[in-house]
Formats: structure tokens, sequence, C-alpha cells
């Protein structure tokens, strides 16, 4: 009987093996930690990070009000300052990174900035991802006319100038109580959300059309799933990873659009502290003091490097034919 | 009253060449608990007759134009898009041809077993993970508490079949339609599998189609067979019957192909020369006319019916003029098939599995089964 038993046990053996030997790991998981492992994607993550947590703490960490040109006492505080480190005679102890040219001081107005650039990298893009979901989602299922109506209306959105298309709803609504909302904030949130969906939209269109030709949406069509469990259940989780890849790209593409708006003149209202405003206004000054100038612009290039580093980094590690 | 009752179905798409007529006009039955197949080569419109059977045509461009599925009494034909989801998942399972591709990669099994269980038992979470839990043991996955909340790709080919098996037993339900179900699968798993599928039939009184183009496969299984052609049945019998007295020169073709490794064989295997028509013009007489070695002039003329055979038993039927008692016809009716054949050692090996169908074998065909024909598209 020996031959009978012997390769049982040795079967259940390697069953036993197999299951410990094993850790149980989701695909996110084992992308998360492709993730850790690109030191570059890290780096980024760790900047990102640092840069929230001063969002979220500015007010704590301001040493000054960053709209306020006045010191404690209510006397002019001086304007352009320079940074302690620069050495020159303009030098003054309690401004750390100097003041600008209305004596407000710089790093209180950098670390504000911070809190606008994150909420304008983050929102827009949710906007924009809830957006281009759904339009991406339904026009790449159903297709057909839906399709047809989706599309052509994303393809006119996509010809338009995306440029000429943020200075002329700022030129429109600026000046209107819809402008006003949040410093001009909304108006900036709803402009970039416009021009940019059809991107997300087209994105998502392509992996549904792709993916919904798959057996397994079969199989779970003949378990009798709805097109609304097919497209949130089965669609979506599968399609969500190059996703994840436009928004980690999107972000910083969001925040220099601010800057950019900003730095002409039609982005947030002063006073109100942002990168691209503070170049906007450092510029007038450019010739006698760079550091206005400089100091924000290499926070705008710091934090853009860092959402680069992630995004290379998640588009190596969400890759399915990537392994271990 | 048989389980499922289809009538006349015609399945046809609508594609820019021309109108494919994939199912033209198919009846059958299968009865509670009754395993049937559907047997022929590659494109002759037995997957398409599954997915009609579940309105699981994609339309455009394929449209089921004609016909009835009686299915528990209720027309699948004429249920509203909420009652055909009802139905699948829950009375009519199917299990599909490639475990590869036919699991969610992001999802673990136990989310895609339980989907069913949810939907449809309305079971909650917990629950189904436990009858997820049984069900994996049912299909002979070992410690399958620990494997629920992996992810597809851990598992091997044979073992996610044996997941999709689990999937369409979830609910309990009383027609599995099996889609070439071991074709992706290498010859010992295949064995386990029509095994494991065998075994179910039998404990649960699940009726099962099972569709394939292995004639050994089915050989086994079924109570009867059907054979399609070009969208069409064209020989019908119960499966001792049909291996016994085969009378349609395109099952002879099909049953000369079956491969053998054994030293026996010194012939080449035998195909069936050509390929099957083209389903948007198919010729006007018999469909396999223009492949057949036994054809005449009245078979490029006119299509002959599917019906009885003078020397066969009473419900074996055949669409061809060699076996009609009509004028010009019935010259197949007397000729001898094995000689036909060749070599019929296959034959005495199949019907030693057919003769253990009724006698509820404990253990079968795995050992005896024909080799793997699967890289041999078109048998």
């Amino acid at each position: 009987m020996a031959t009978v038993t012997r390769p049982l046990t040795t079967q259940q053996r390697a069953v036993d093996l197999n299951v410990l030997a094993r850790r149980q790991r989701s695909l996110w998981m084992d992308a998360w930690y492709r993730l850790v492992r690109n030191k570059a994607a890290m780096a980024g993550l760790g900047v990102i990070v640092l840069f929230g947590l001063i969002a979220i703490f500015a007010p704590f960490l301001a040493p000054y009000d960053p709209t306020y040109p006045f010191t404690a006492d209510g006397k002019q505080a001086p304007v352009l300052a320079d940074p302690i480190w620069a050495g020159t005679q303009f030098v003054d102890a309690r401004y750390l990174f100097g003041t600008d040219n209305l004596g407000r001081d710089i790093l209180s107005r950098l670390i504000y900035s911070a809190r606008v650039s994150l909420i304008v990298g983050v929102i827009p893009v949710s906007i924009i991802f809830v957006v281009g979901v759904t339009v991406g989602v339904l026009a790449g299922y159903f297709g057909g006319w839906v399709d047809q109506v989706l599309m052509r209306i994303t393809d006119v959105i996509y010809a338009f100038p995306d440029l000429l298309f943020l200075l002329i709803i700022q030129a429109t609504l600026r000046n209107t109580a819809f402008g006003d909302l949040g410093g001009g904030l909304v108006l900036i949130f709803v402009g970039l959300a416009i021009v940019n969906w059809v991107g997300m939209a087209r994105l998502w269109r392509g992996q549904i059309l792709s993916l919904k030709e798959k057996e397994f949406v079969e199989a779970a069509r003949a378990i009798g799933a709805s097109s609304a469990r097919i497209m949130s259940r089965h669609l979506f989780p599968n399609a969500l990873a190059p996703a994840l890849v436009a928004v980690s790209f999107g972000i910083p593409g969001a925040m220099l659009a601010e800057a950019g708006l900003s730095f002409l003149g039609i982005g947030v209202k002063p006073p109100m502290a942002t990168w691209g405003v503070m170049i906007n206004e450092g510029f007038l000054v450019f010739s006698t003091s760079p550091w206005p100038v400089m100091l924000p612009a290499f926070c705008i290039a710091i934090v853009m490097l860092s959402f680069t580093f992630l995004g290379d980094g998640l588009r190596d590690a969400l890759d399915p034919r990537m392994k271990i | 009253m048989p389980l499922l009752e289809v009538k006349d179905l015609q399945t046809r798409f609508f594609t820019r060449d021309g109108v494919v007529r994939a199912v033209d006009g198919v009846t059958f039955e299968v009865g509670a608990g009754e395993t049937l197949g559907l047997v022929g080569e590659s494109g002759c419109g037995k997957s398409v007759t599954a997915l009609s059977l579940m309105r699981l045509i994609p339309q455009p461009p394929g449209k089921i134009t004609n016909g009835q599925i009686m299915f528990d009494g209720a027309d699948v034909l004429k249920m509203d898009d909420d009652e055909v989801r009802g139905i699948r998942g829950n009375n009519i399972a199917m299990i599909f041809q490639d475990p590869m591709t036919s699991l969610n990669p992001v999802l673990t099994i136990s989310r895609q077993i339980s989907e069913a269980l949810e939907l449809h038992l309305k079971m909650d979470r917990s629950e189904a993970r436990n009858r997820t839990v049984e069900l994996l043991e049912l299909v002979g996955i070992p410690s399958a508490k620990k494997r629920l909340d992996d992810y597809p790709h851990q598992f091997s080919g044979g073992m996610r079949q044996r997941v999709m098996i689990a999937m369409a037993l979830s609910c309990n339900p009383k027609l599995i339609l099996a889609d070439e179900p071991t074709t992706a699968l290498d010859v010992t798993i295949q064995a386990q599998i029509l095994d494991l599928l065998k075994n179910l039939a039998r404990e649960f009184r699940t009726a099962f189609i099972l569709i394939t183009h292995d004639l050994g496969v089915v050989a086994g299984m079924t109570q009867r067979i059907h054979v399609m052609y070009a969208g069409r049945i064209v020989e019908k019998a119960d499966t001792g019957e049909l291996f016994a007295n085969p009378k349609m020169p395109y099952t002879w073709g099909l049953l000369r192909s079956i491969p053998r490794l054994d030293e026996h064989r010194k012939e080449r295997l035998v195909p069936i020369e050509g390929l099957p028509p083209d389903l948007i013009s198919p010729p006007p007489g018999c469909k396999f006319e223009p492949r057949c070695q036994y054809r005449r002039d009245i078979c490029r003329e006119k299509e002959p019916e599917l019906t009885g055979i003078p020397n066969a038993k009473p419900d074996h039927e055949a669409r061809c003029w060699g076996t009609q008692s009509v004028s010009g016809g019935g010259w197949l009716v007397d000729l001898d098939w094995r000689h036909e054949i060749g070599d019929t050692a296959v034959l005495e090996e199949i019907k030693q599995e057919v003769a253990q169908v009724p006698a509820e074998a404990a253990r079968a065909t795995s050992a005896d089964l024909p080799p793997d024909v699967t890289q041999k598209e078109g048998i």
C-alpha cells in the first residue's frame, strides 16, 4: 500500500507548503511594494507629503501674516529685504527669506501659497476625474449614439484652445459674484476642469473599449450582473491604474496652470498669495532684487519635479507586465 | 415537460459583408438532470446556440430573429431585460472555455464567486463567504479557506476552471451550459475537470449542455448527442446509439478524426477535407454536400430534413438524403459504416466509456480518455 499512500501525503504536503510559502497580496499591494522600492518616486512622495503638511499647518508655521506689510508695532515693514543668507546690507534678521516690494514676509507668503497650490492641484483634478470617468465609461460601454454624442462634445472642447478659453471666462466672469467666490479660486477650478476633463474621458473610453470585450465581462453578464454593476465593479477597477498615472501628472499640470494664470494677472485675486502671484509681483522688481521671483519659482520647480517622479514611479509600479 | 425546449432558433449576425446565419433553425430539448452534448467543428454555431439561450448575443450585430426558448415554462425570448438577468446565473449558468481570461484579474476569488450569491440569493457578505468556501471545497480546491482572498493570477489553469465551475454552481442552477470547458486545459487536467462535471451532474441532478468539438469528451458524460454543422443540427441520437450506429457522413468524419496515441494505429489521421461553408451564402442543398464523399446530385439541389432513419432507433434522426427513404435517396441506409471509418479501435474504447454512463461507475473515464485534440482545430 505504500505506493498509494506515499504520493498522497506528498501531495498534501505540497499543498500545505504552497499555501504557507506565499504571502497573500493584492495587485494593489504588489504595486505599492514596487513603488516603495523606487527611490525617486519615494523622494517625490516625501516632498509632496512635506508640502501637504506645510499647507495644512500654514497658520502655525508662518511667522507673519502673508498679507500684512507692517511690523508688530504698526510701522511699515522694510521692503525688498534680502534673505539672510544673501549677506548683503539689505538683510533684515526678522525676515528669514526677506520681504517683497510691499514689505510682506516672503516665507509666510510661500507657506500660504502651498495651501492654494495644493487645493488648486486637488480639486480641479477631482472634478476632472469624476466627469472624465463618467463620460468615458458611459461612452465606451454603451457605444452607439451615446458614444457619438459624448465624444463629439469632447472633440469640440478638445479642439478649443485651452488658454483662450480660460482667458475668455476670466475676462467675462472675473468681476461677477461667481468670480469672487473663494478669492477667484472657484472660477479657476471650474475653468481648469472644463478644459481638462476631455483628456481623462478619452483615456477612460479607450480603456473601456478594450476591456469590455474581455471574457470576464461576458462571464459577469452570464451570472446576471446589470450594466451598472459591470461598469462599476468589473470595468472601473481594471481601468484605474492608467487613470491614476494620469491623475498624478494632472495635479502638477493644474498647479502650473494656476501659476501661469496668476502670473498673467488673471488667476486668484490679490492679496491672496500664490506662487504664481508672487512671481507676477516680484517680476516688477526683478532687476533690483531677484529673490521675490526666485523663491516661488524654486518652490514650483520642486513640487513639479516631485509629482513627475511620483507619476513615473506609479506608471512603472502599476504596469502589469512588470514582475517583482 | 422538458426543462428546456428550443424551437426553430435562428440567430443571425448582420455584418457589412452580409447576414451570417450562425444558428439556423435549431430545435432540441433538454430534460431535467439530463446531459446533452452539442458537437461540431469550430464555427458551426454551438457557442452561439449556448449564448442565445441566455440572450447573451452581442447586439448589434447579432440578433435572434426567430424561435422559441421555453425554459421552465417561460419563453426566454419574450422576457424583459430584468427577467433575463434574474435567470442568468440563477437558473441557467455558464462555464466558459478559457478560464485564464474569464475571471476578473482585479477581484479576489471569493468576491467573484460571491457576486452571483449576493445578486440572486440576496446573501450578505459573510453568508456568501461561507457558501463560497463550501463551493470551492465541492469543486476540489485544496485549503479552500486559505485561498479565498487569492487573486486569479495565483491560481493555475485547472484551478481557475474549478473556480468557474464553482461560480456556475453557486446558485444551484437547473441548467449549466459548458462551452468547451476543457479545451484550454492540458490533458490530465481535462480528465479531472470532466470527472468533476460528471460527478456534479449526478449529485445535483443539474442538467448540462456540454459543448465540444471532441466526441471523446462527450462520450463518457452525456445521455444524448446532437451533432451540429453550419448552424444546423445534422444528427440527433442517444449517446450509445450514436456511437453504435452513426448515420450522417459528417459524424463519420468526426469519428475518423479522433486521434490515438497507442501503437495500434498505423494509418494517418483522416481529416474532413475542406472547410465549413460560408454562413453568409451557404450552399442551397445539404450544407455538408461540398465536403461529403458520398454526395449525389440530389444533395446539391435540395436540403434534407432532419428525420428518422429506417433501420435505426426511432429517436435517431439525421439530416441526410442518403439515409432517407425517398426517391433518389437512401443509398447510405445499408452501408456498413465501420468500413468507412477504418480503424475502429477508438470506437471500441469510446463505447466502453458510454457503457459506464448509466452504470454510475464510481471512477470513470480519466485514464482512458482520448488524448489532447485541442491543437487540432477543425477535426
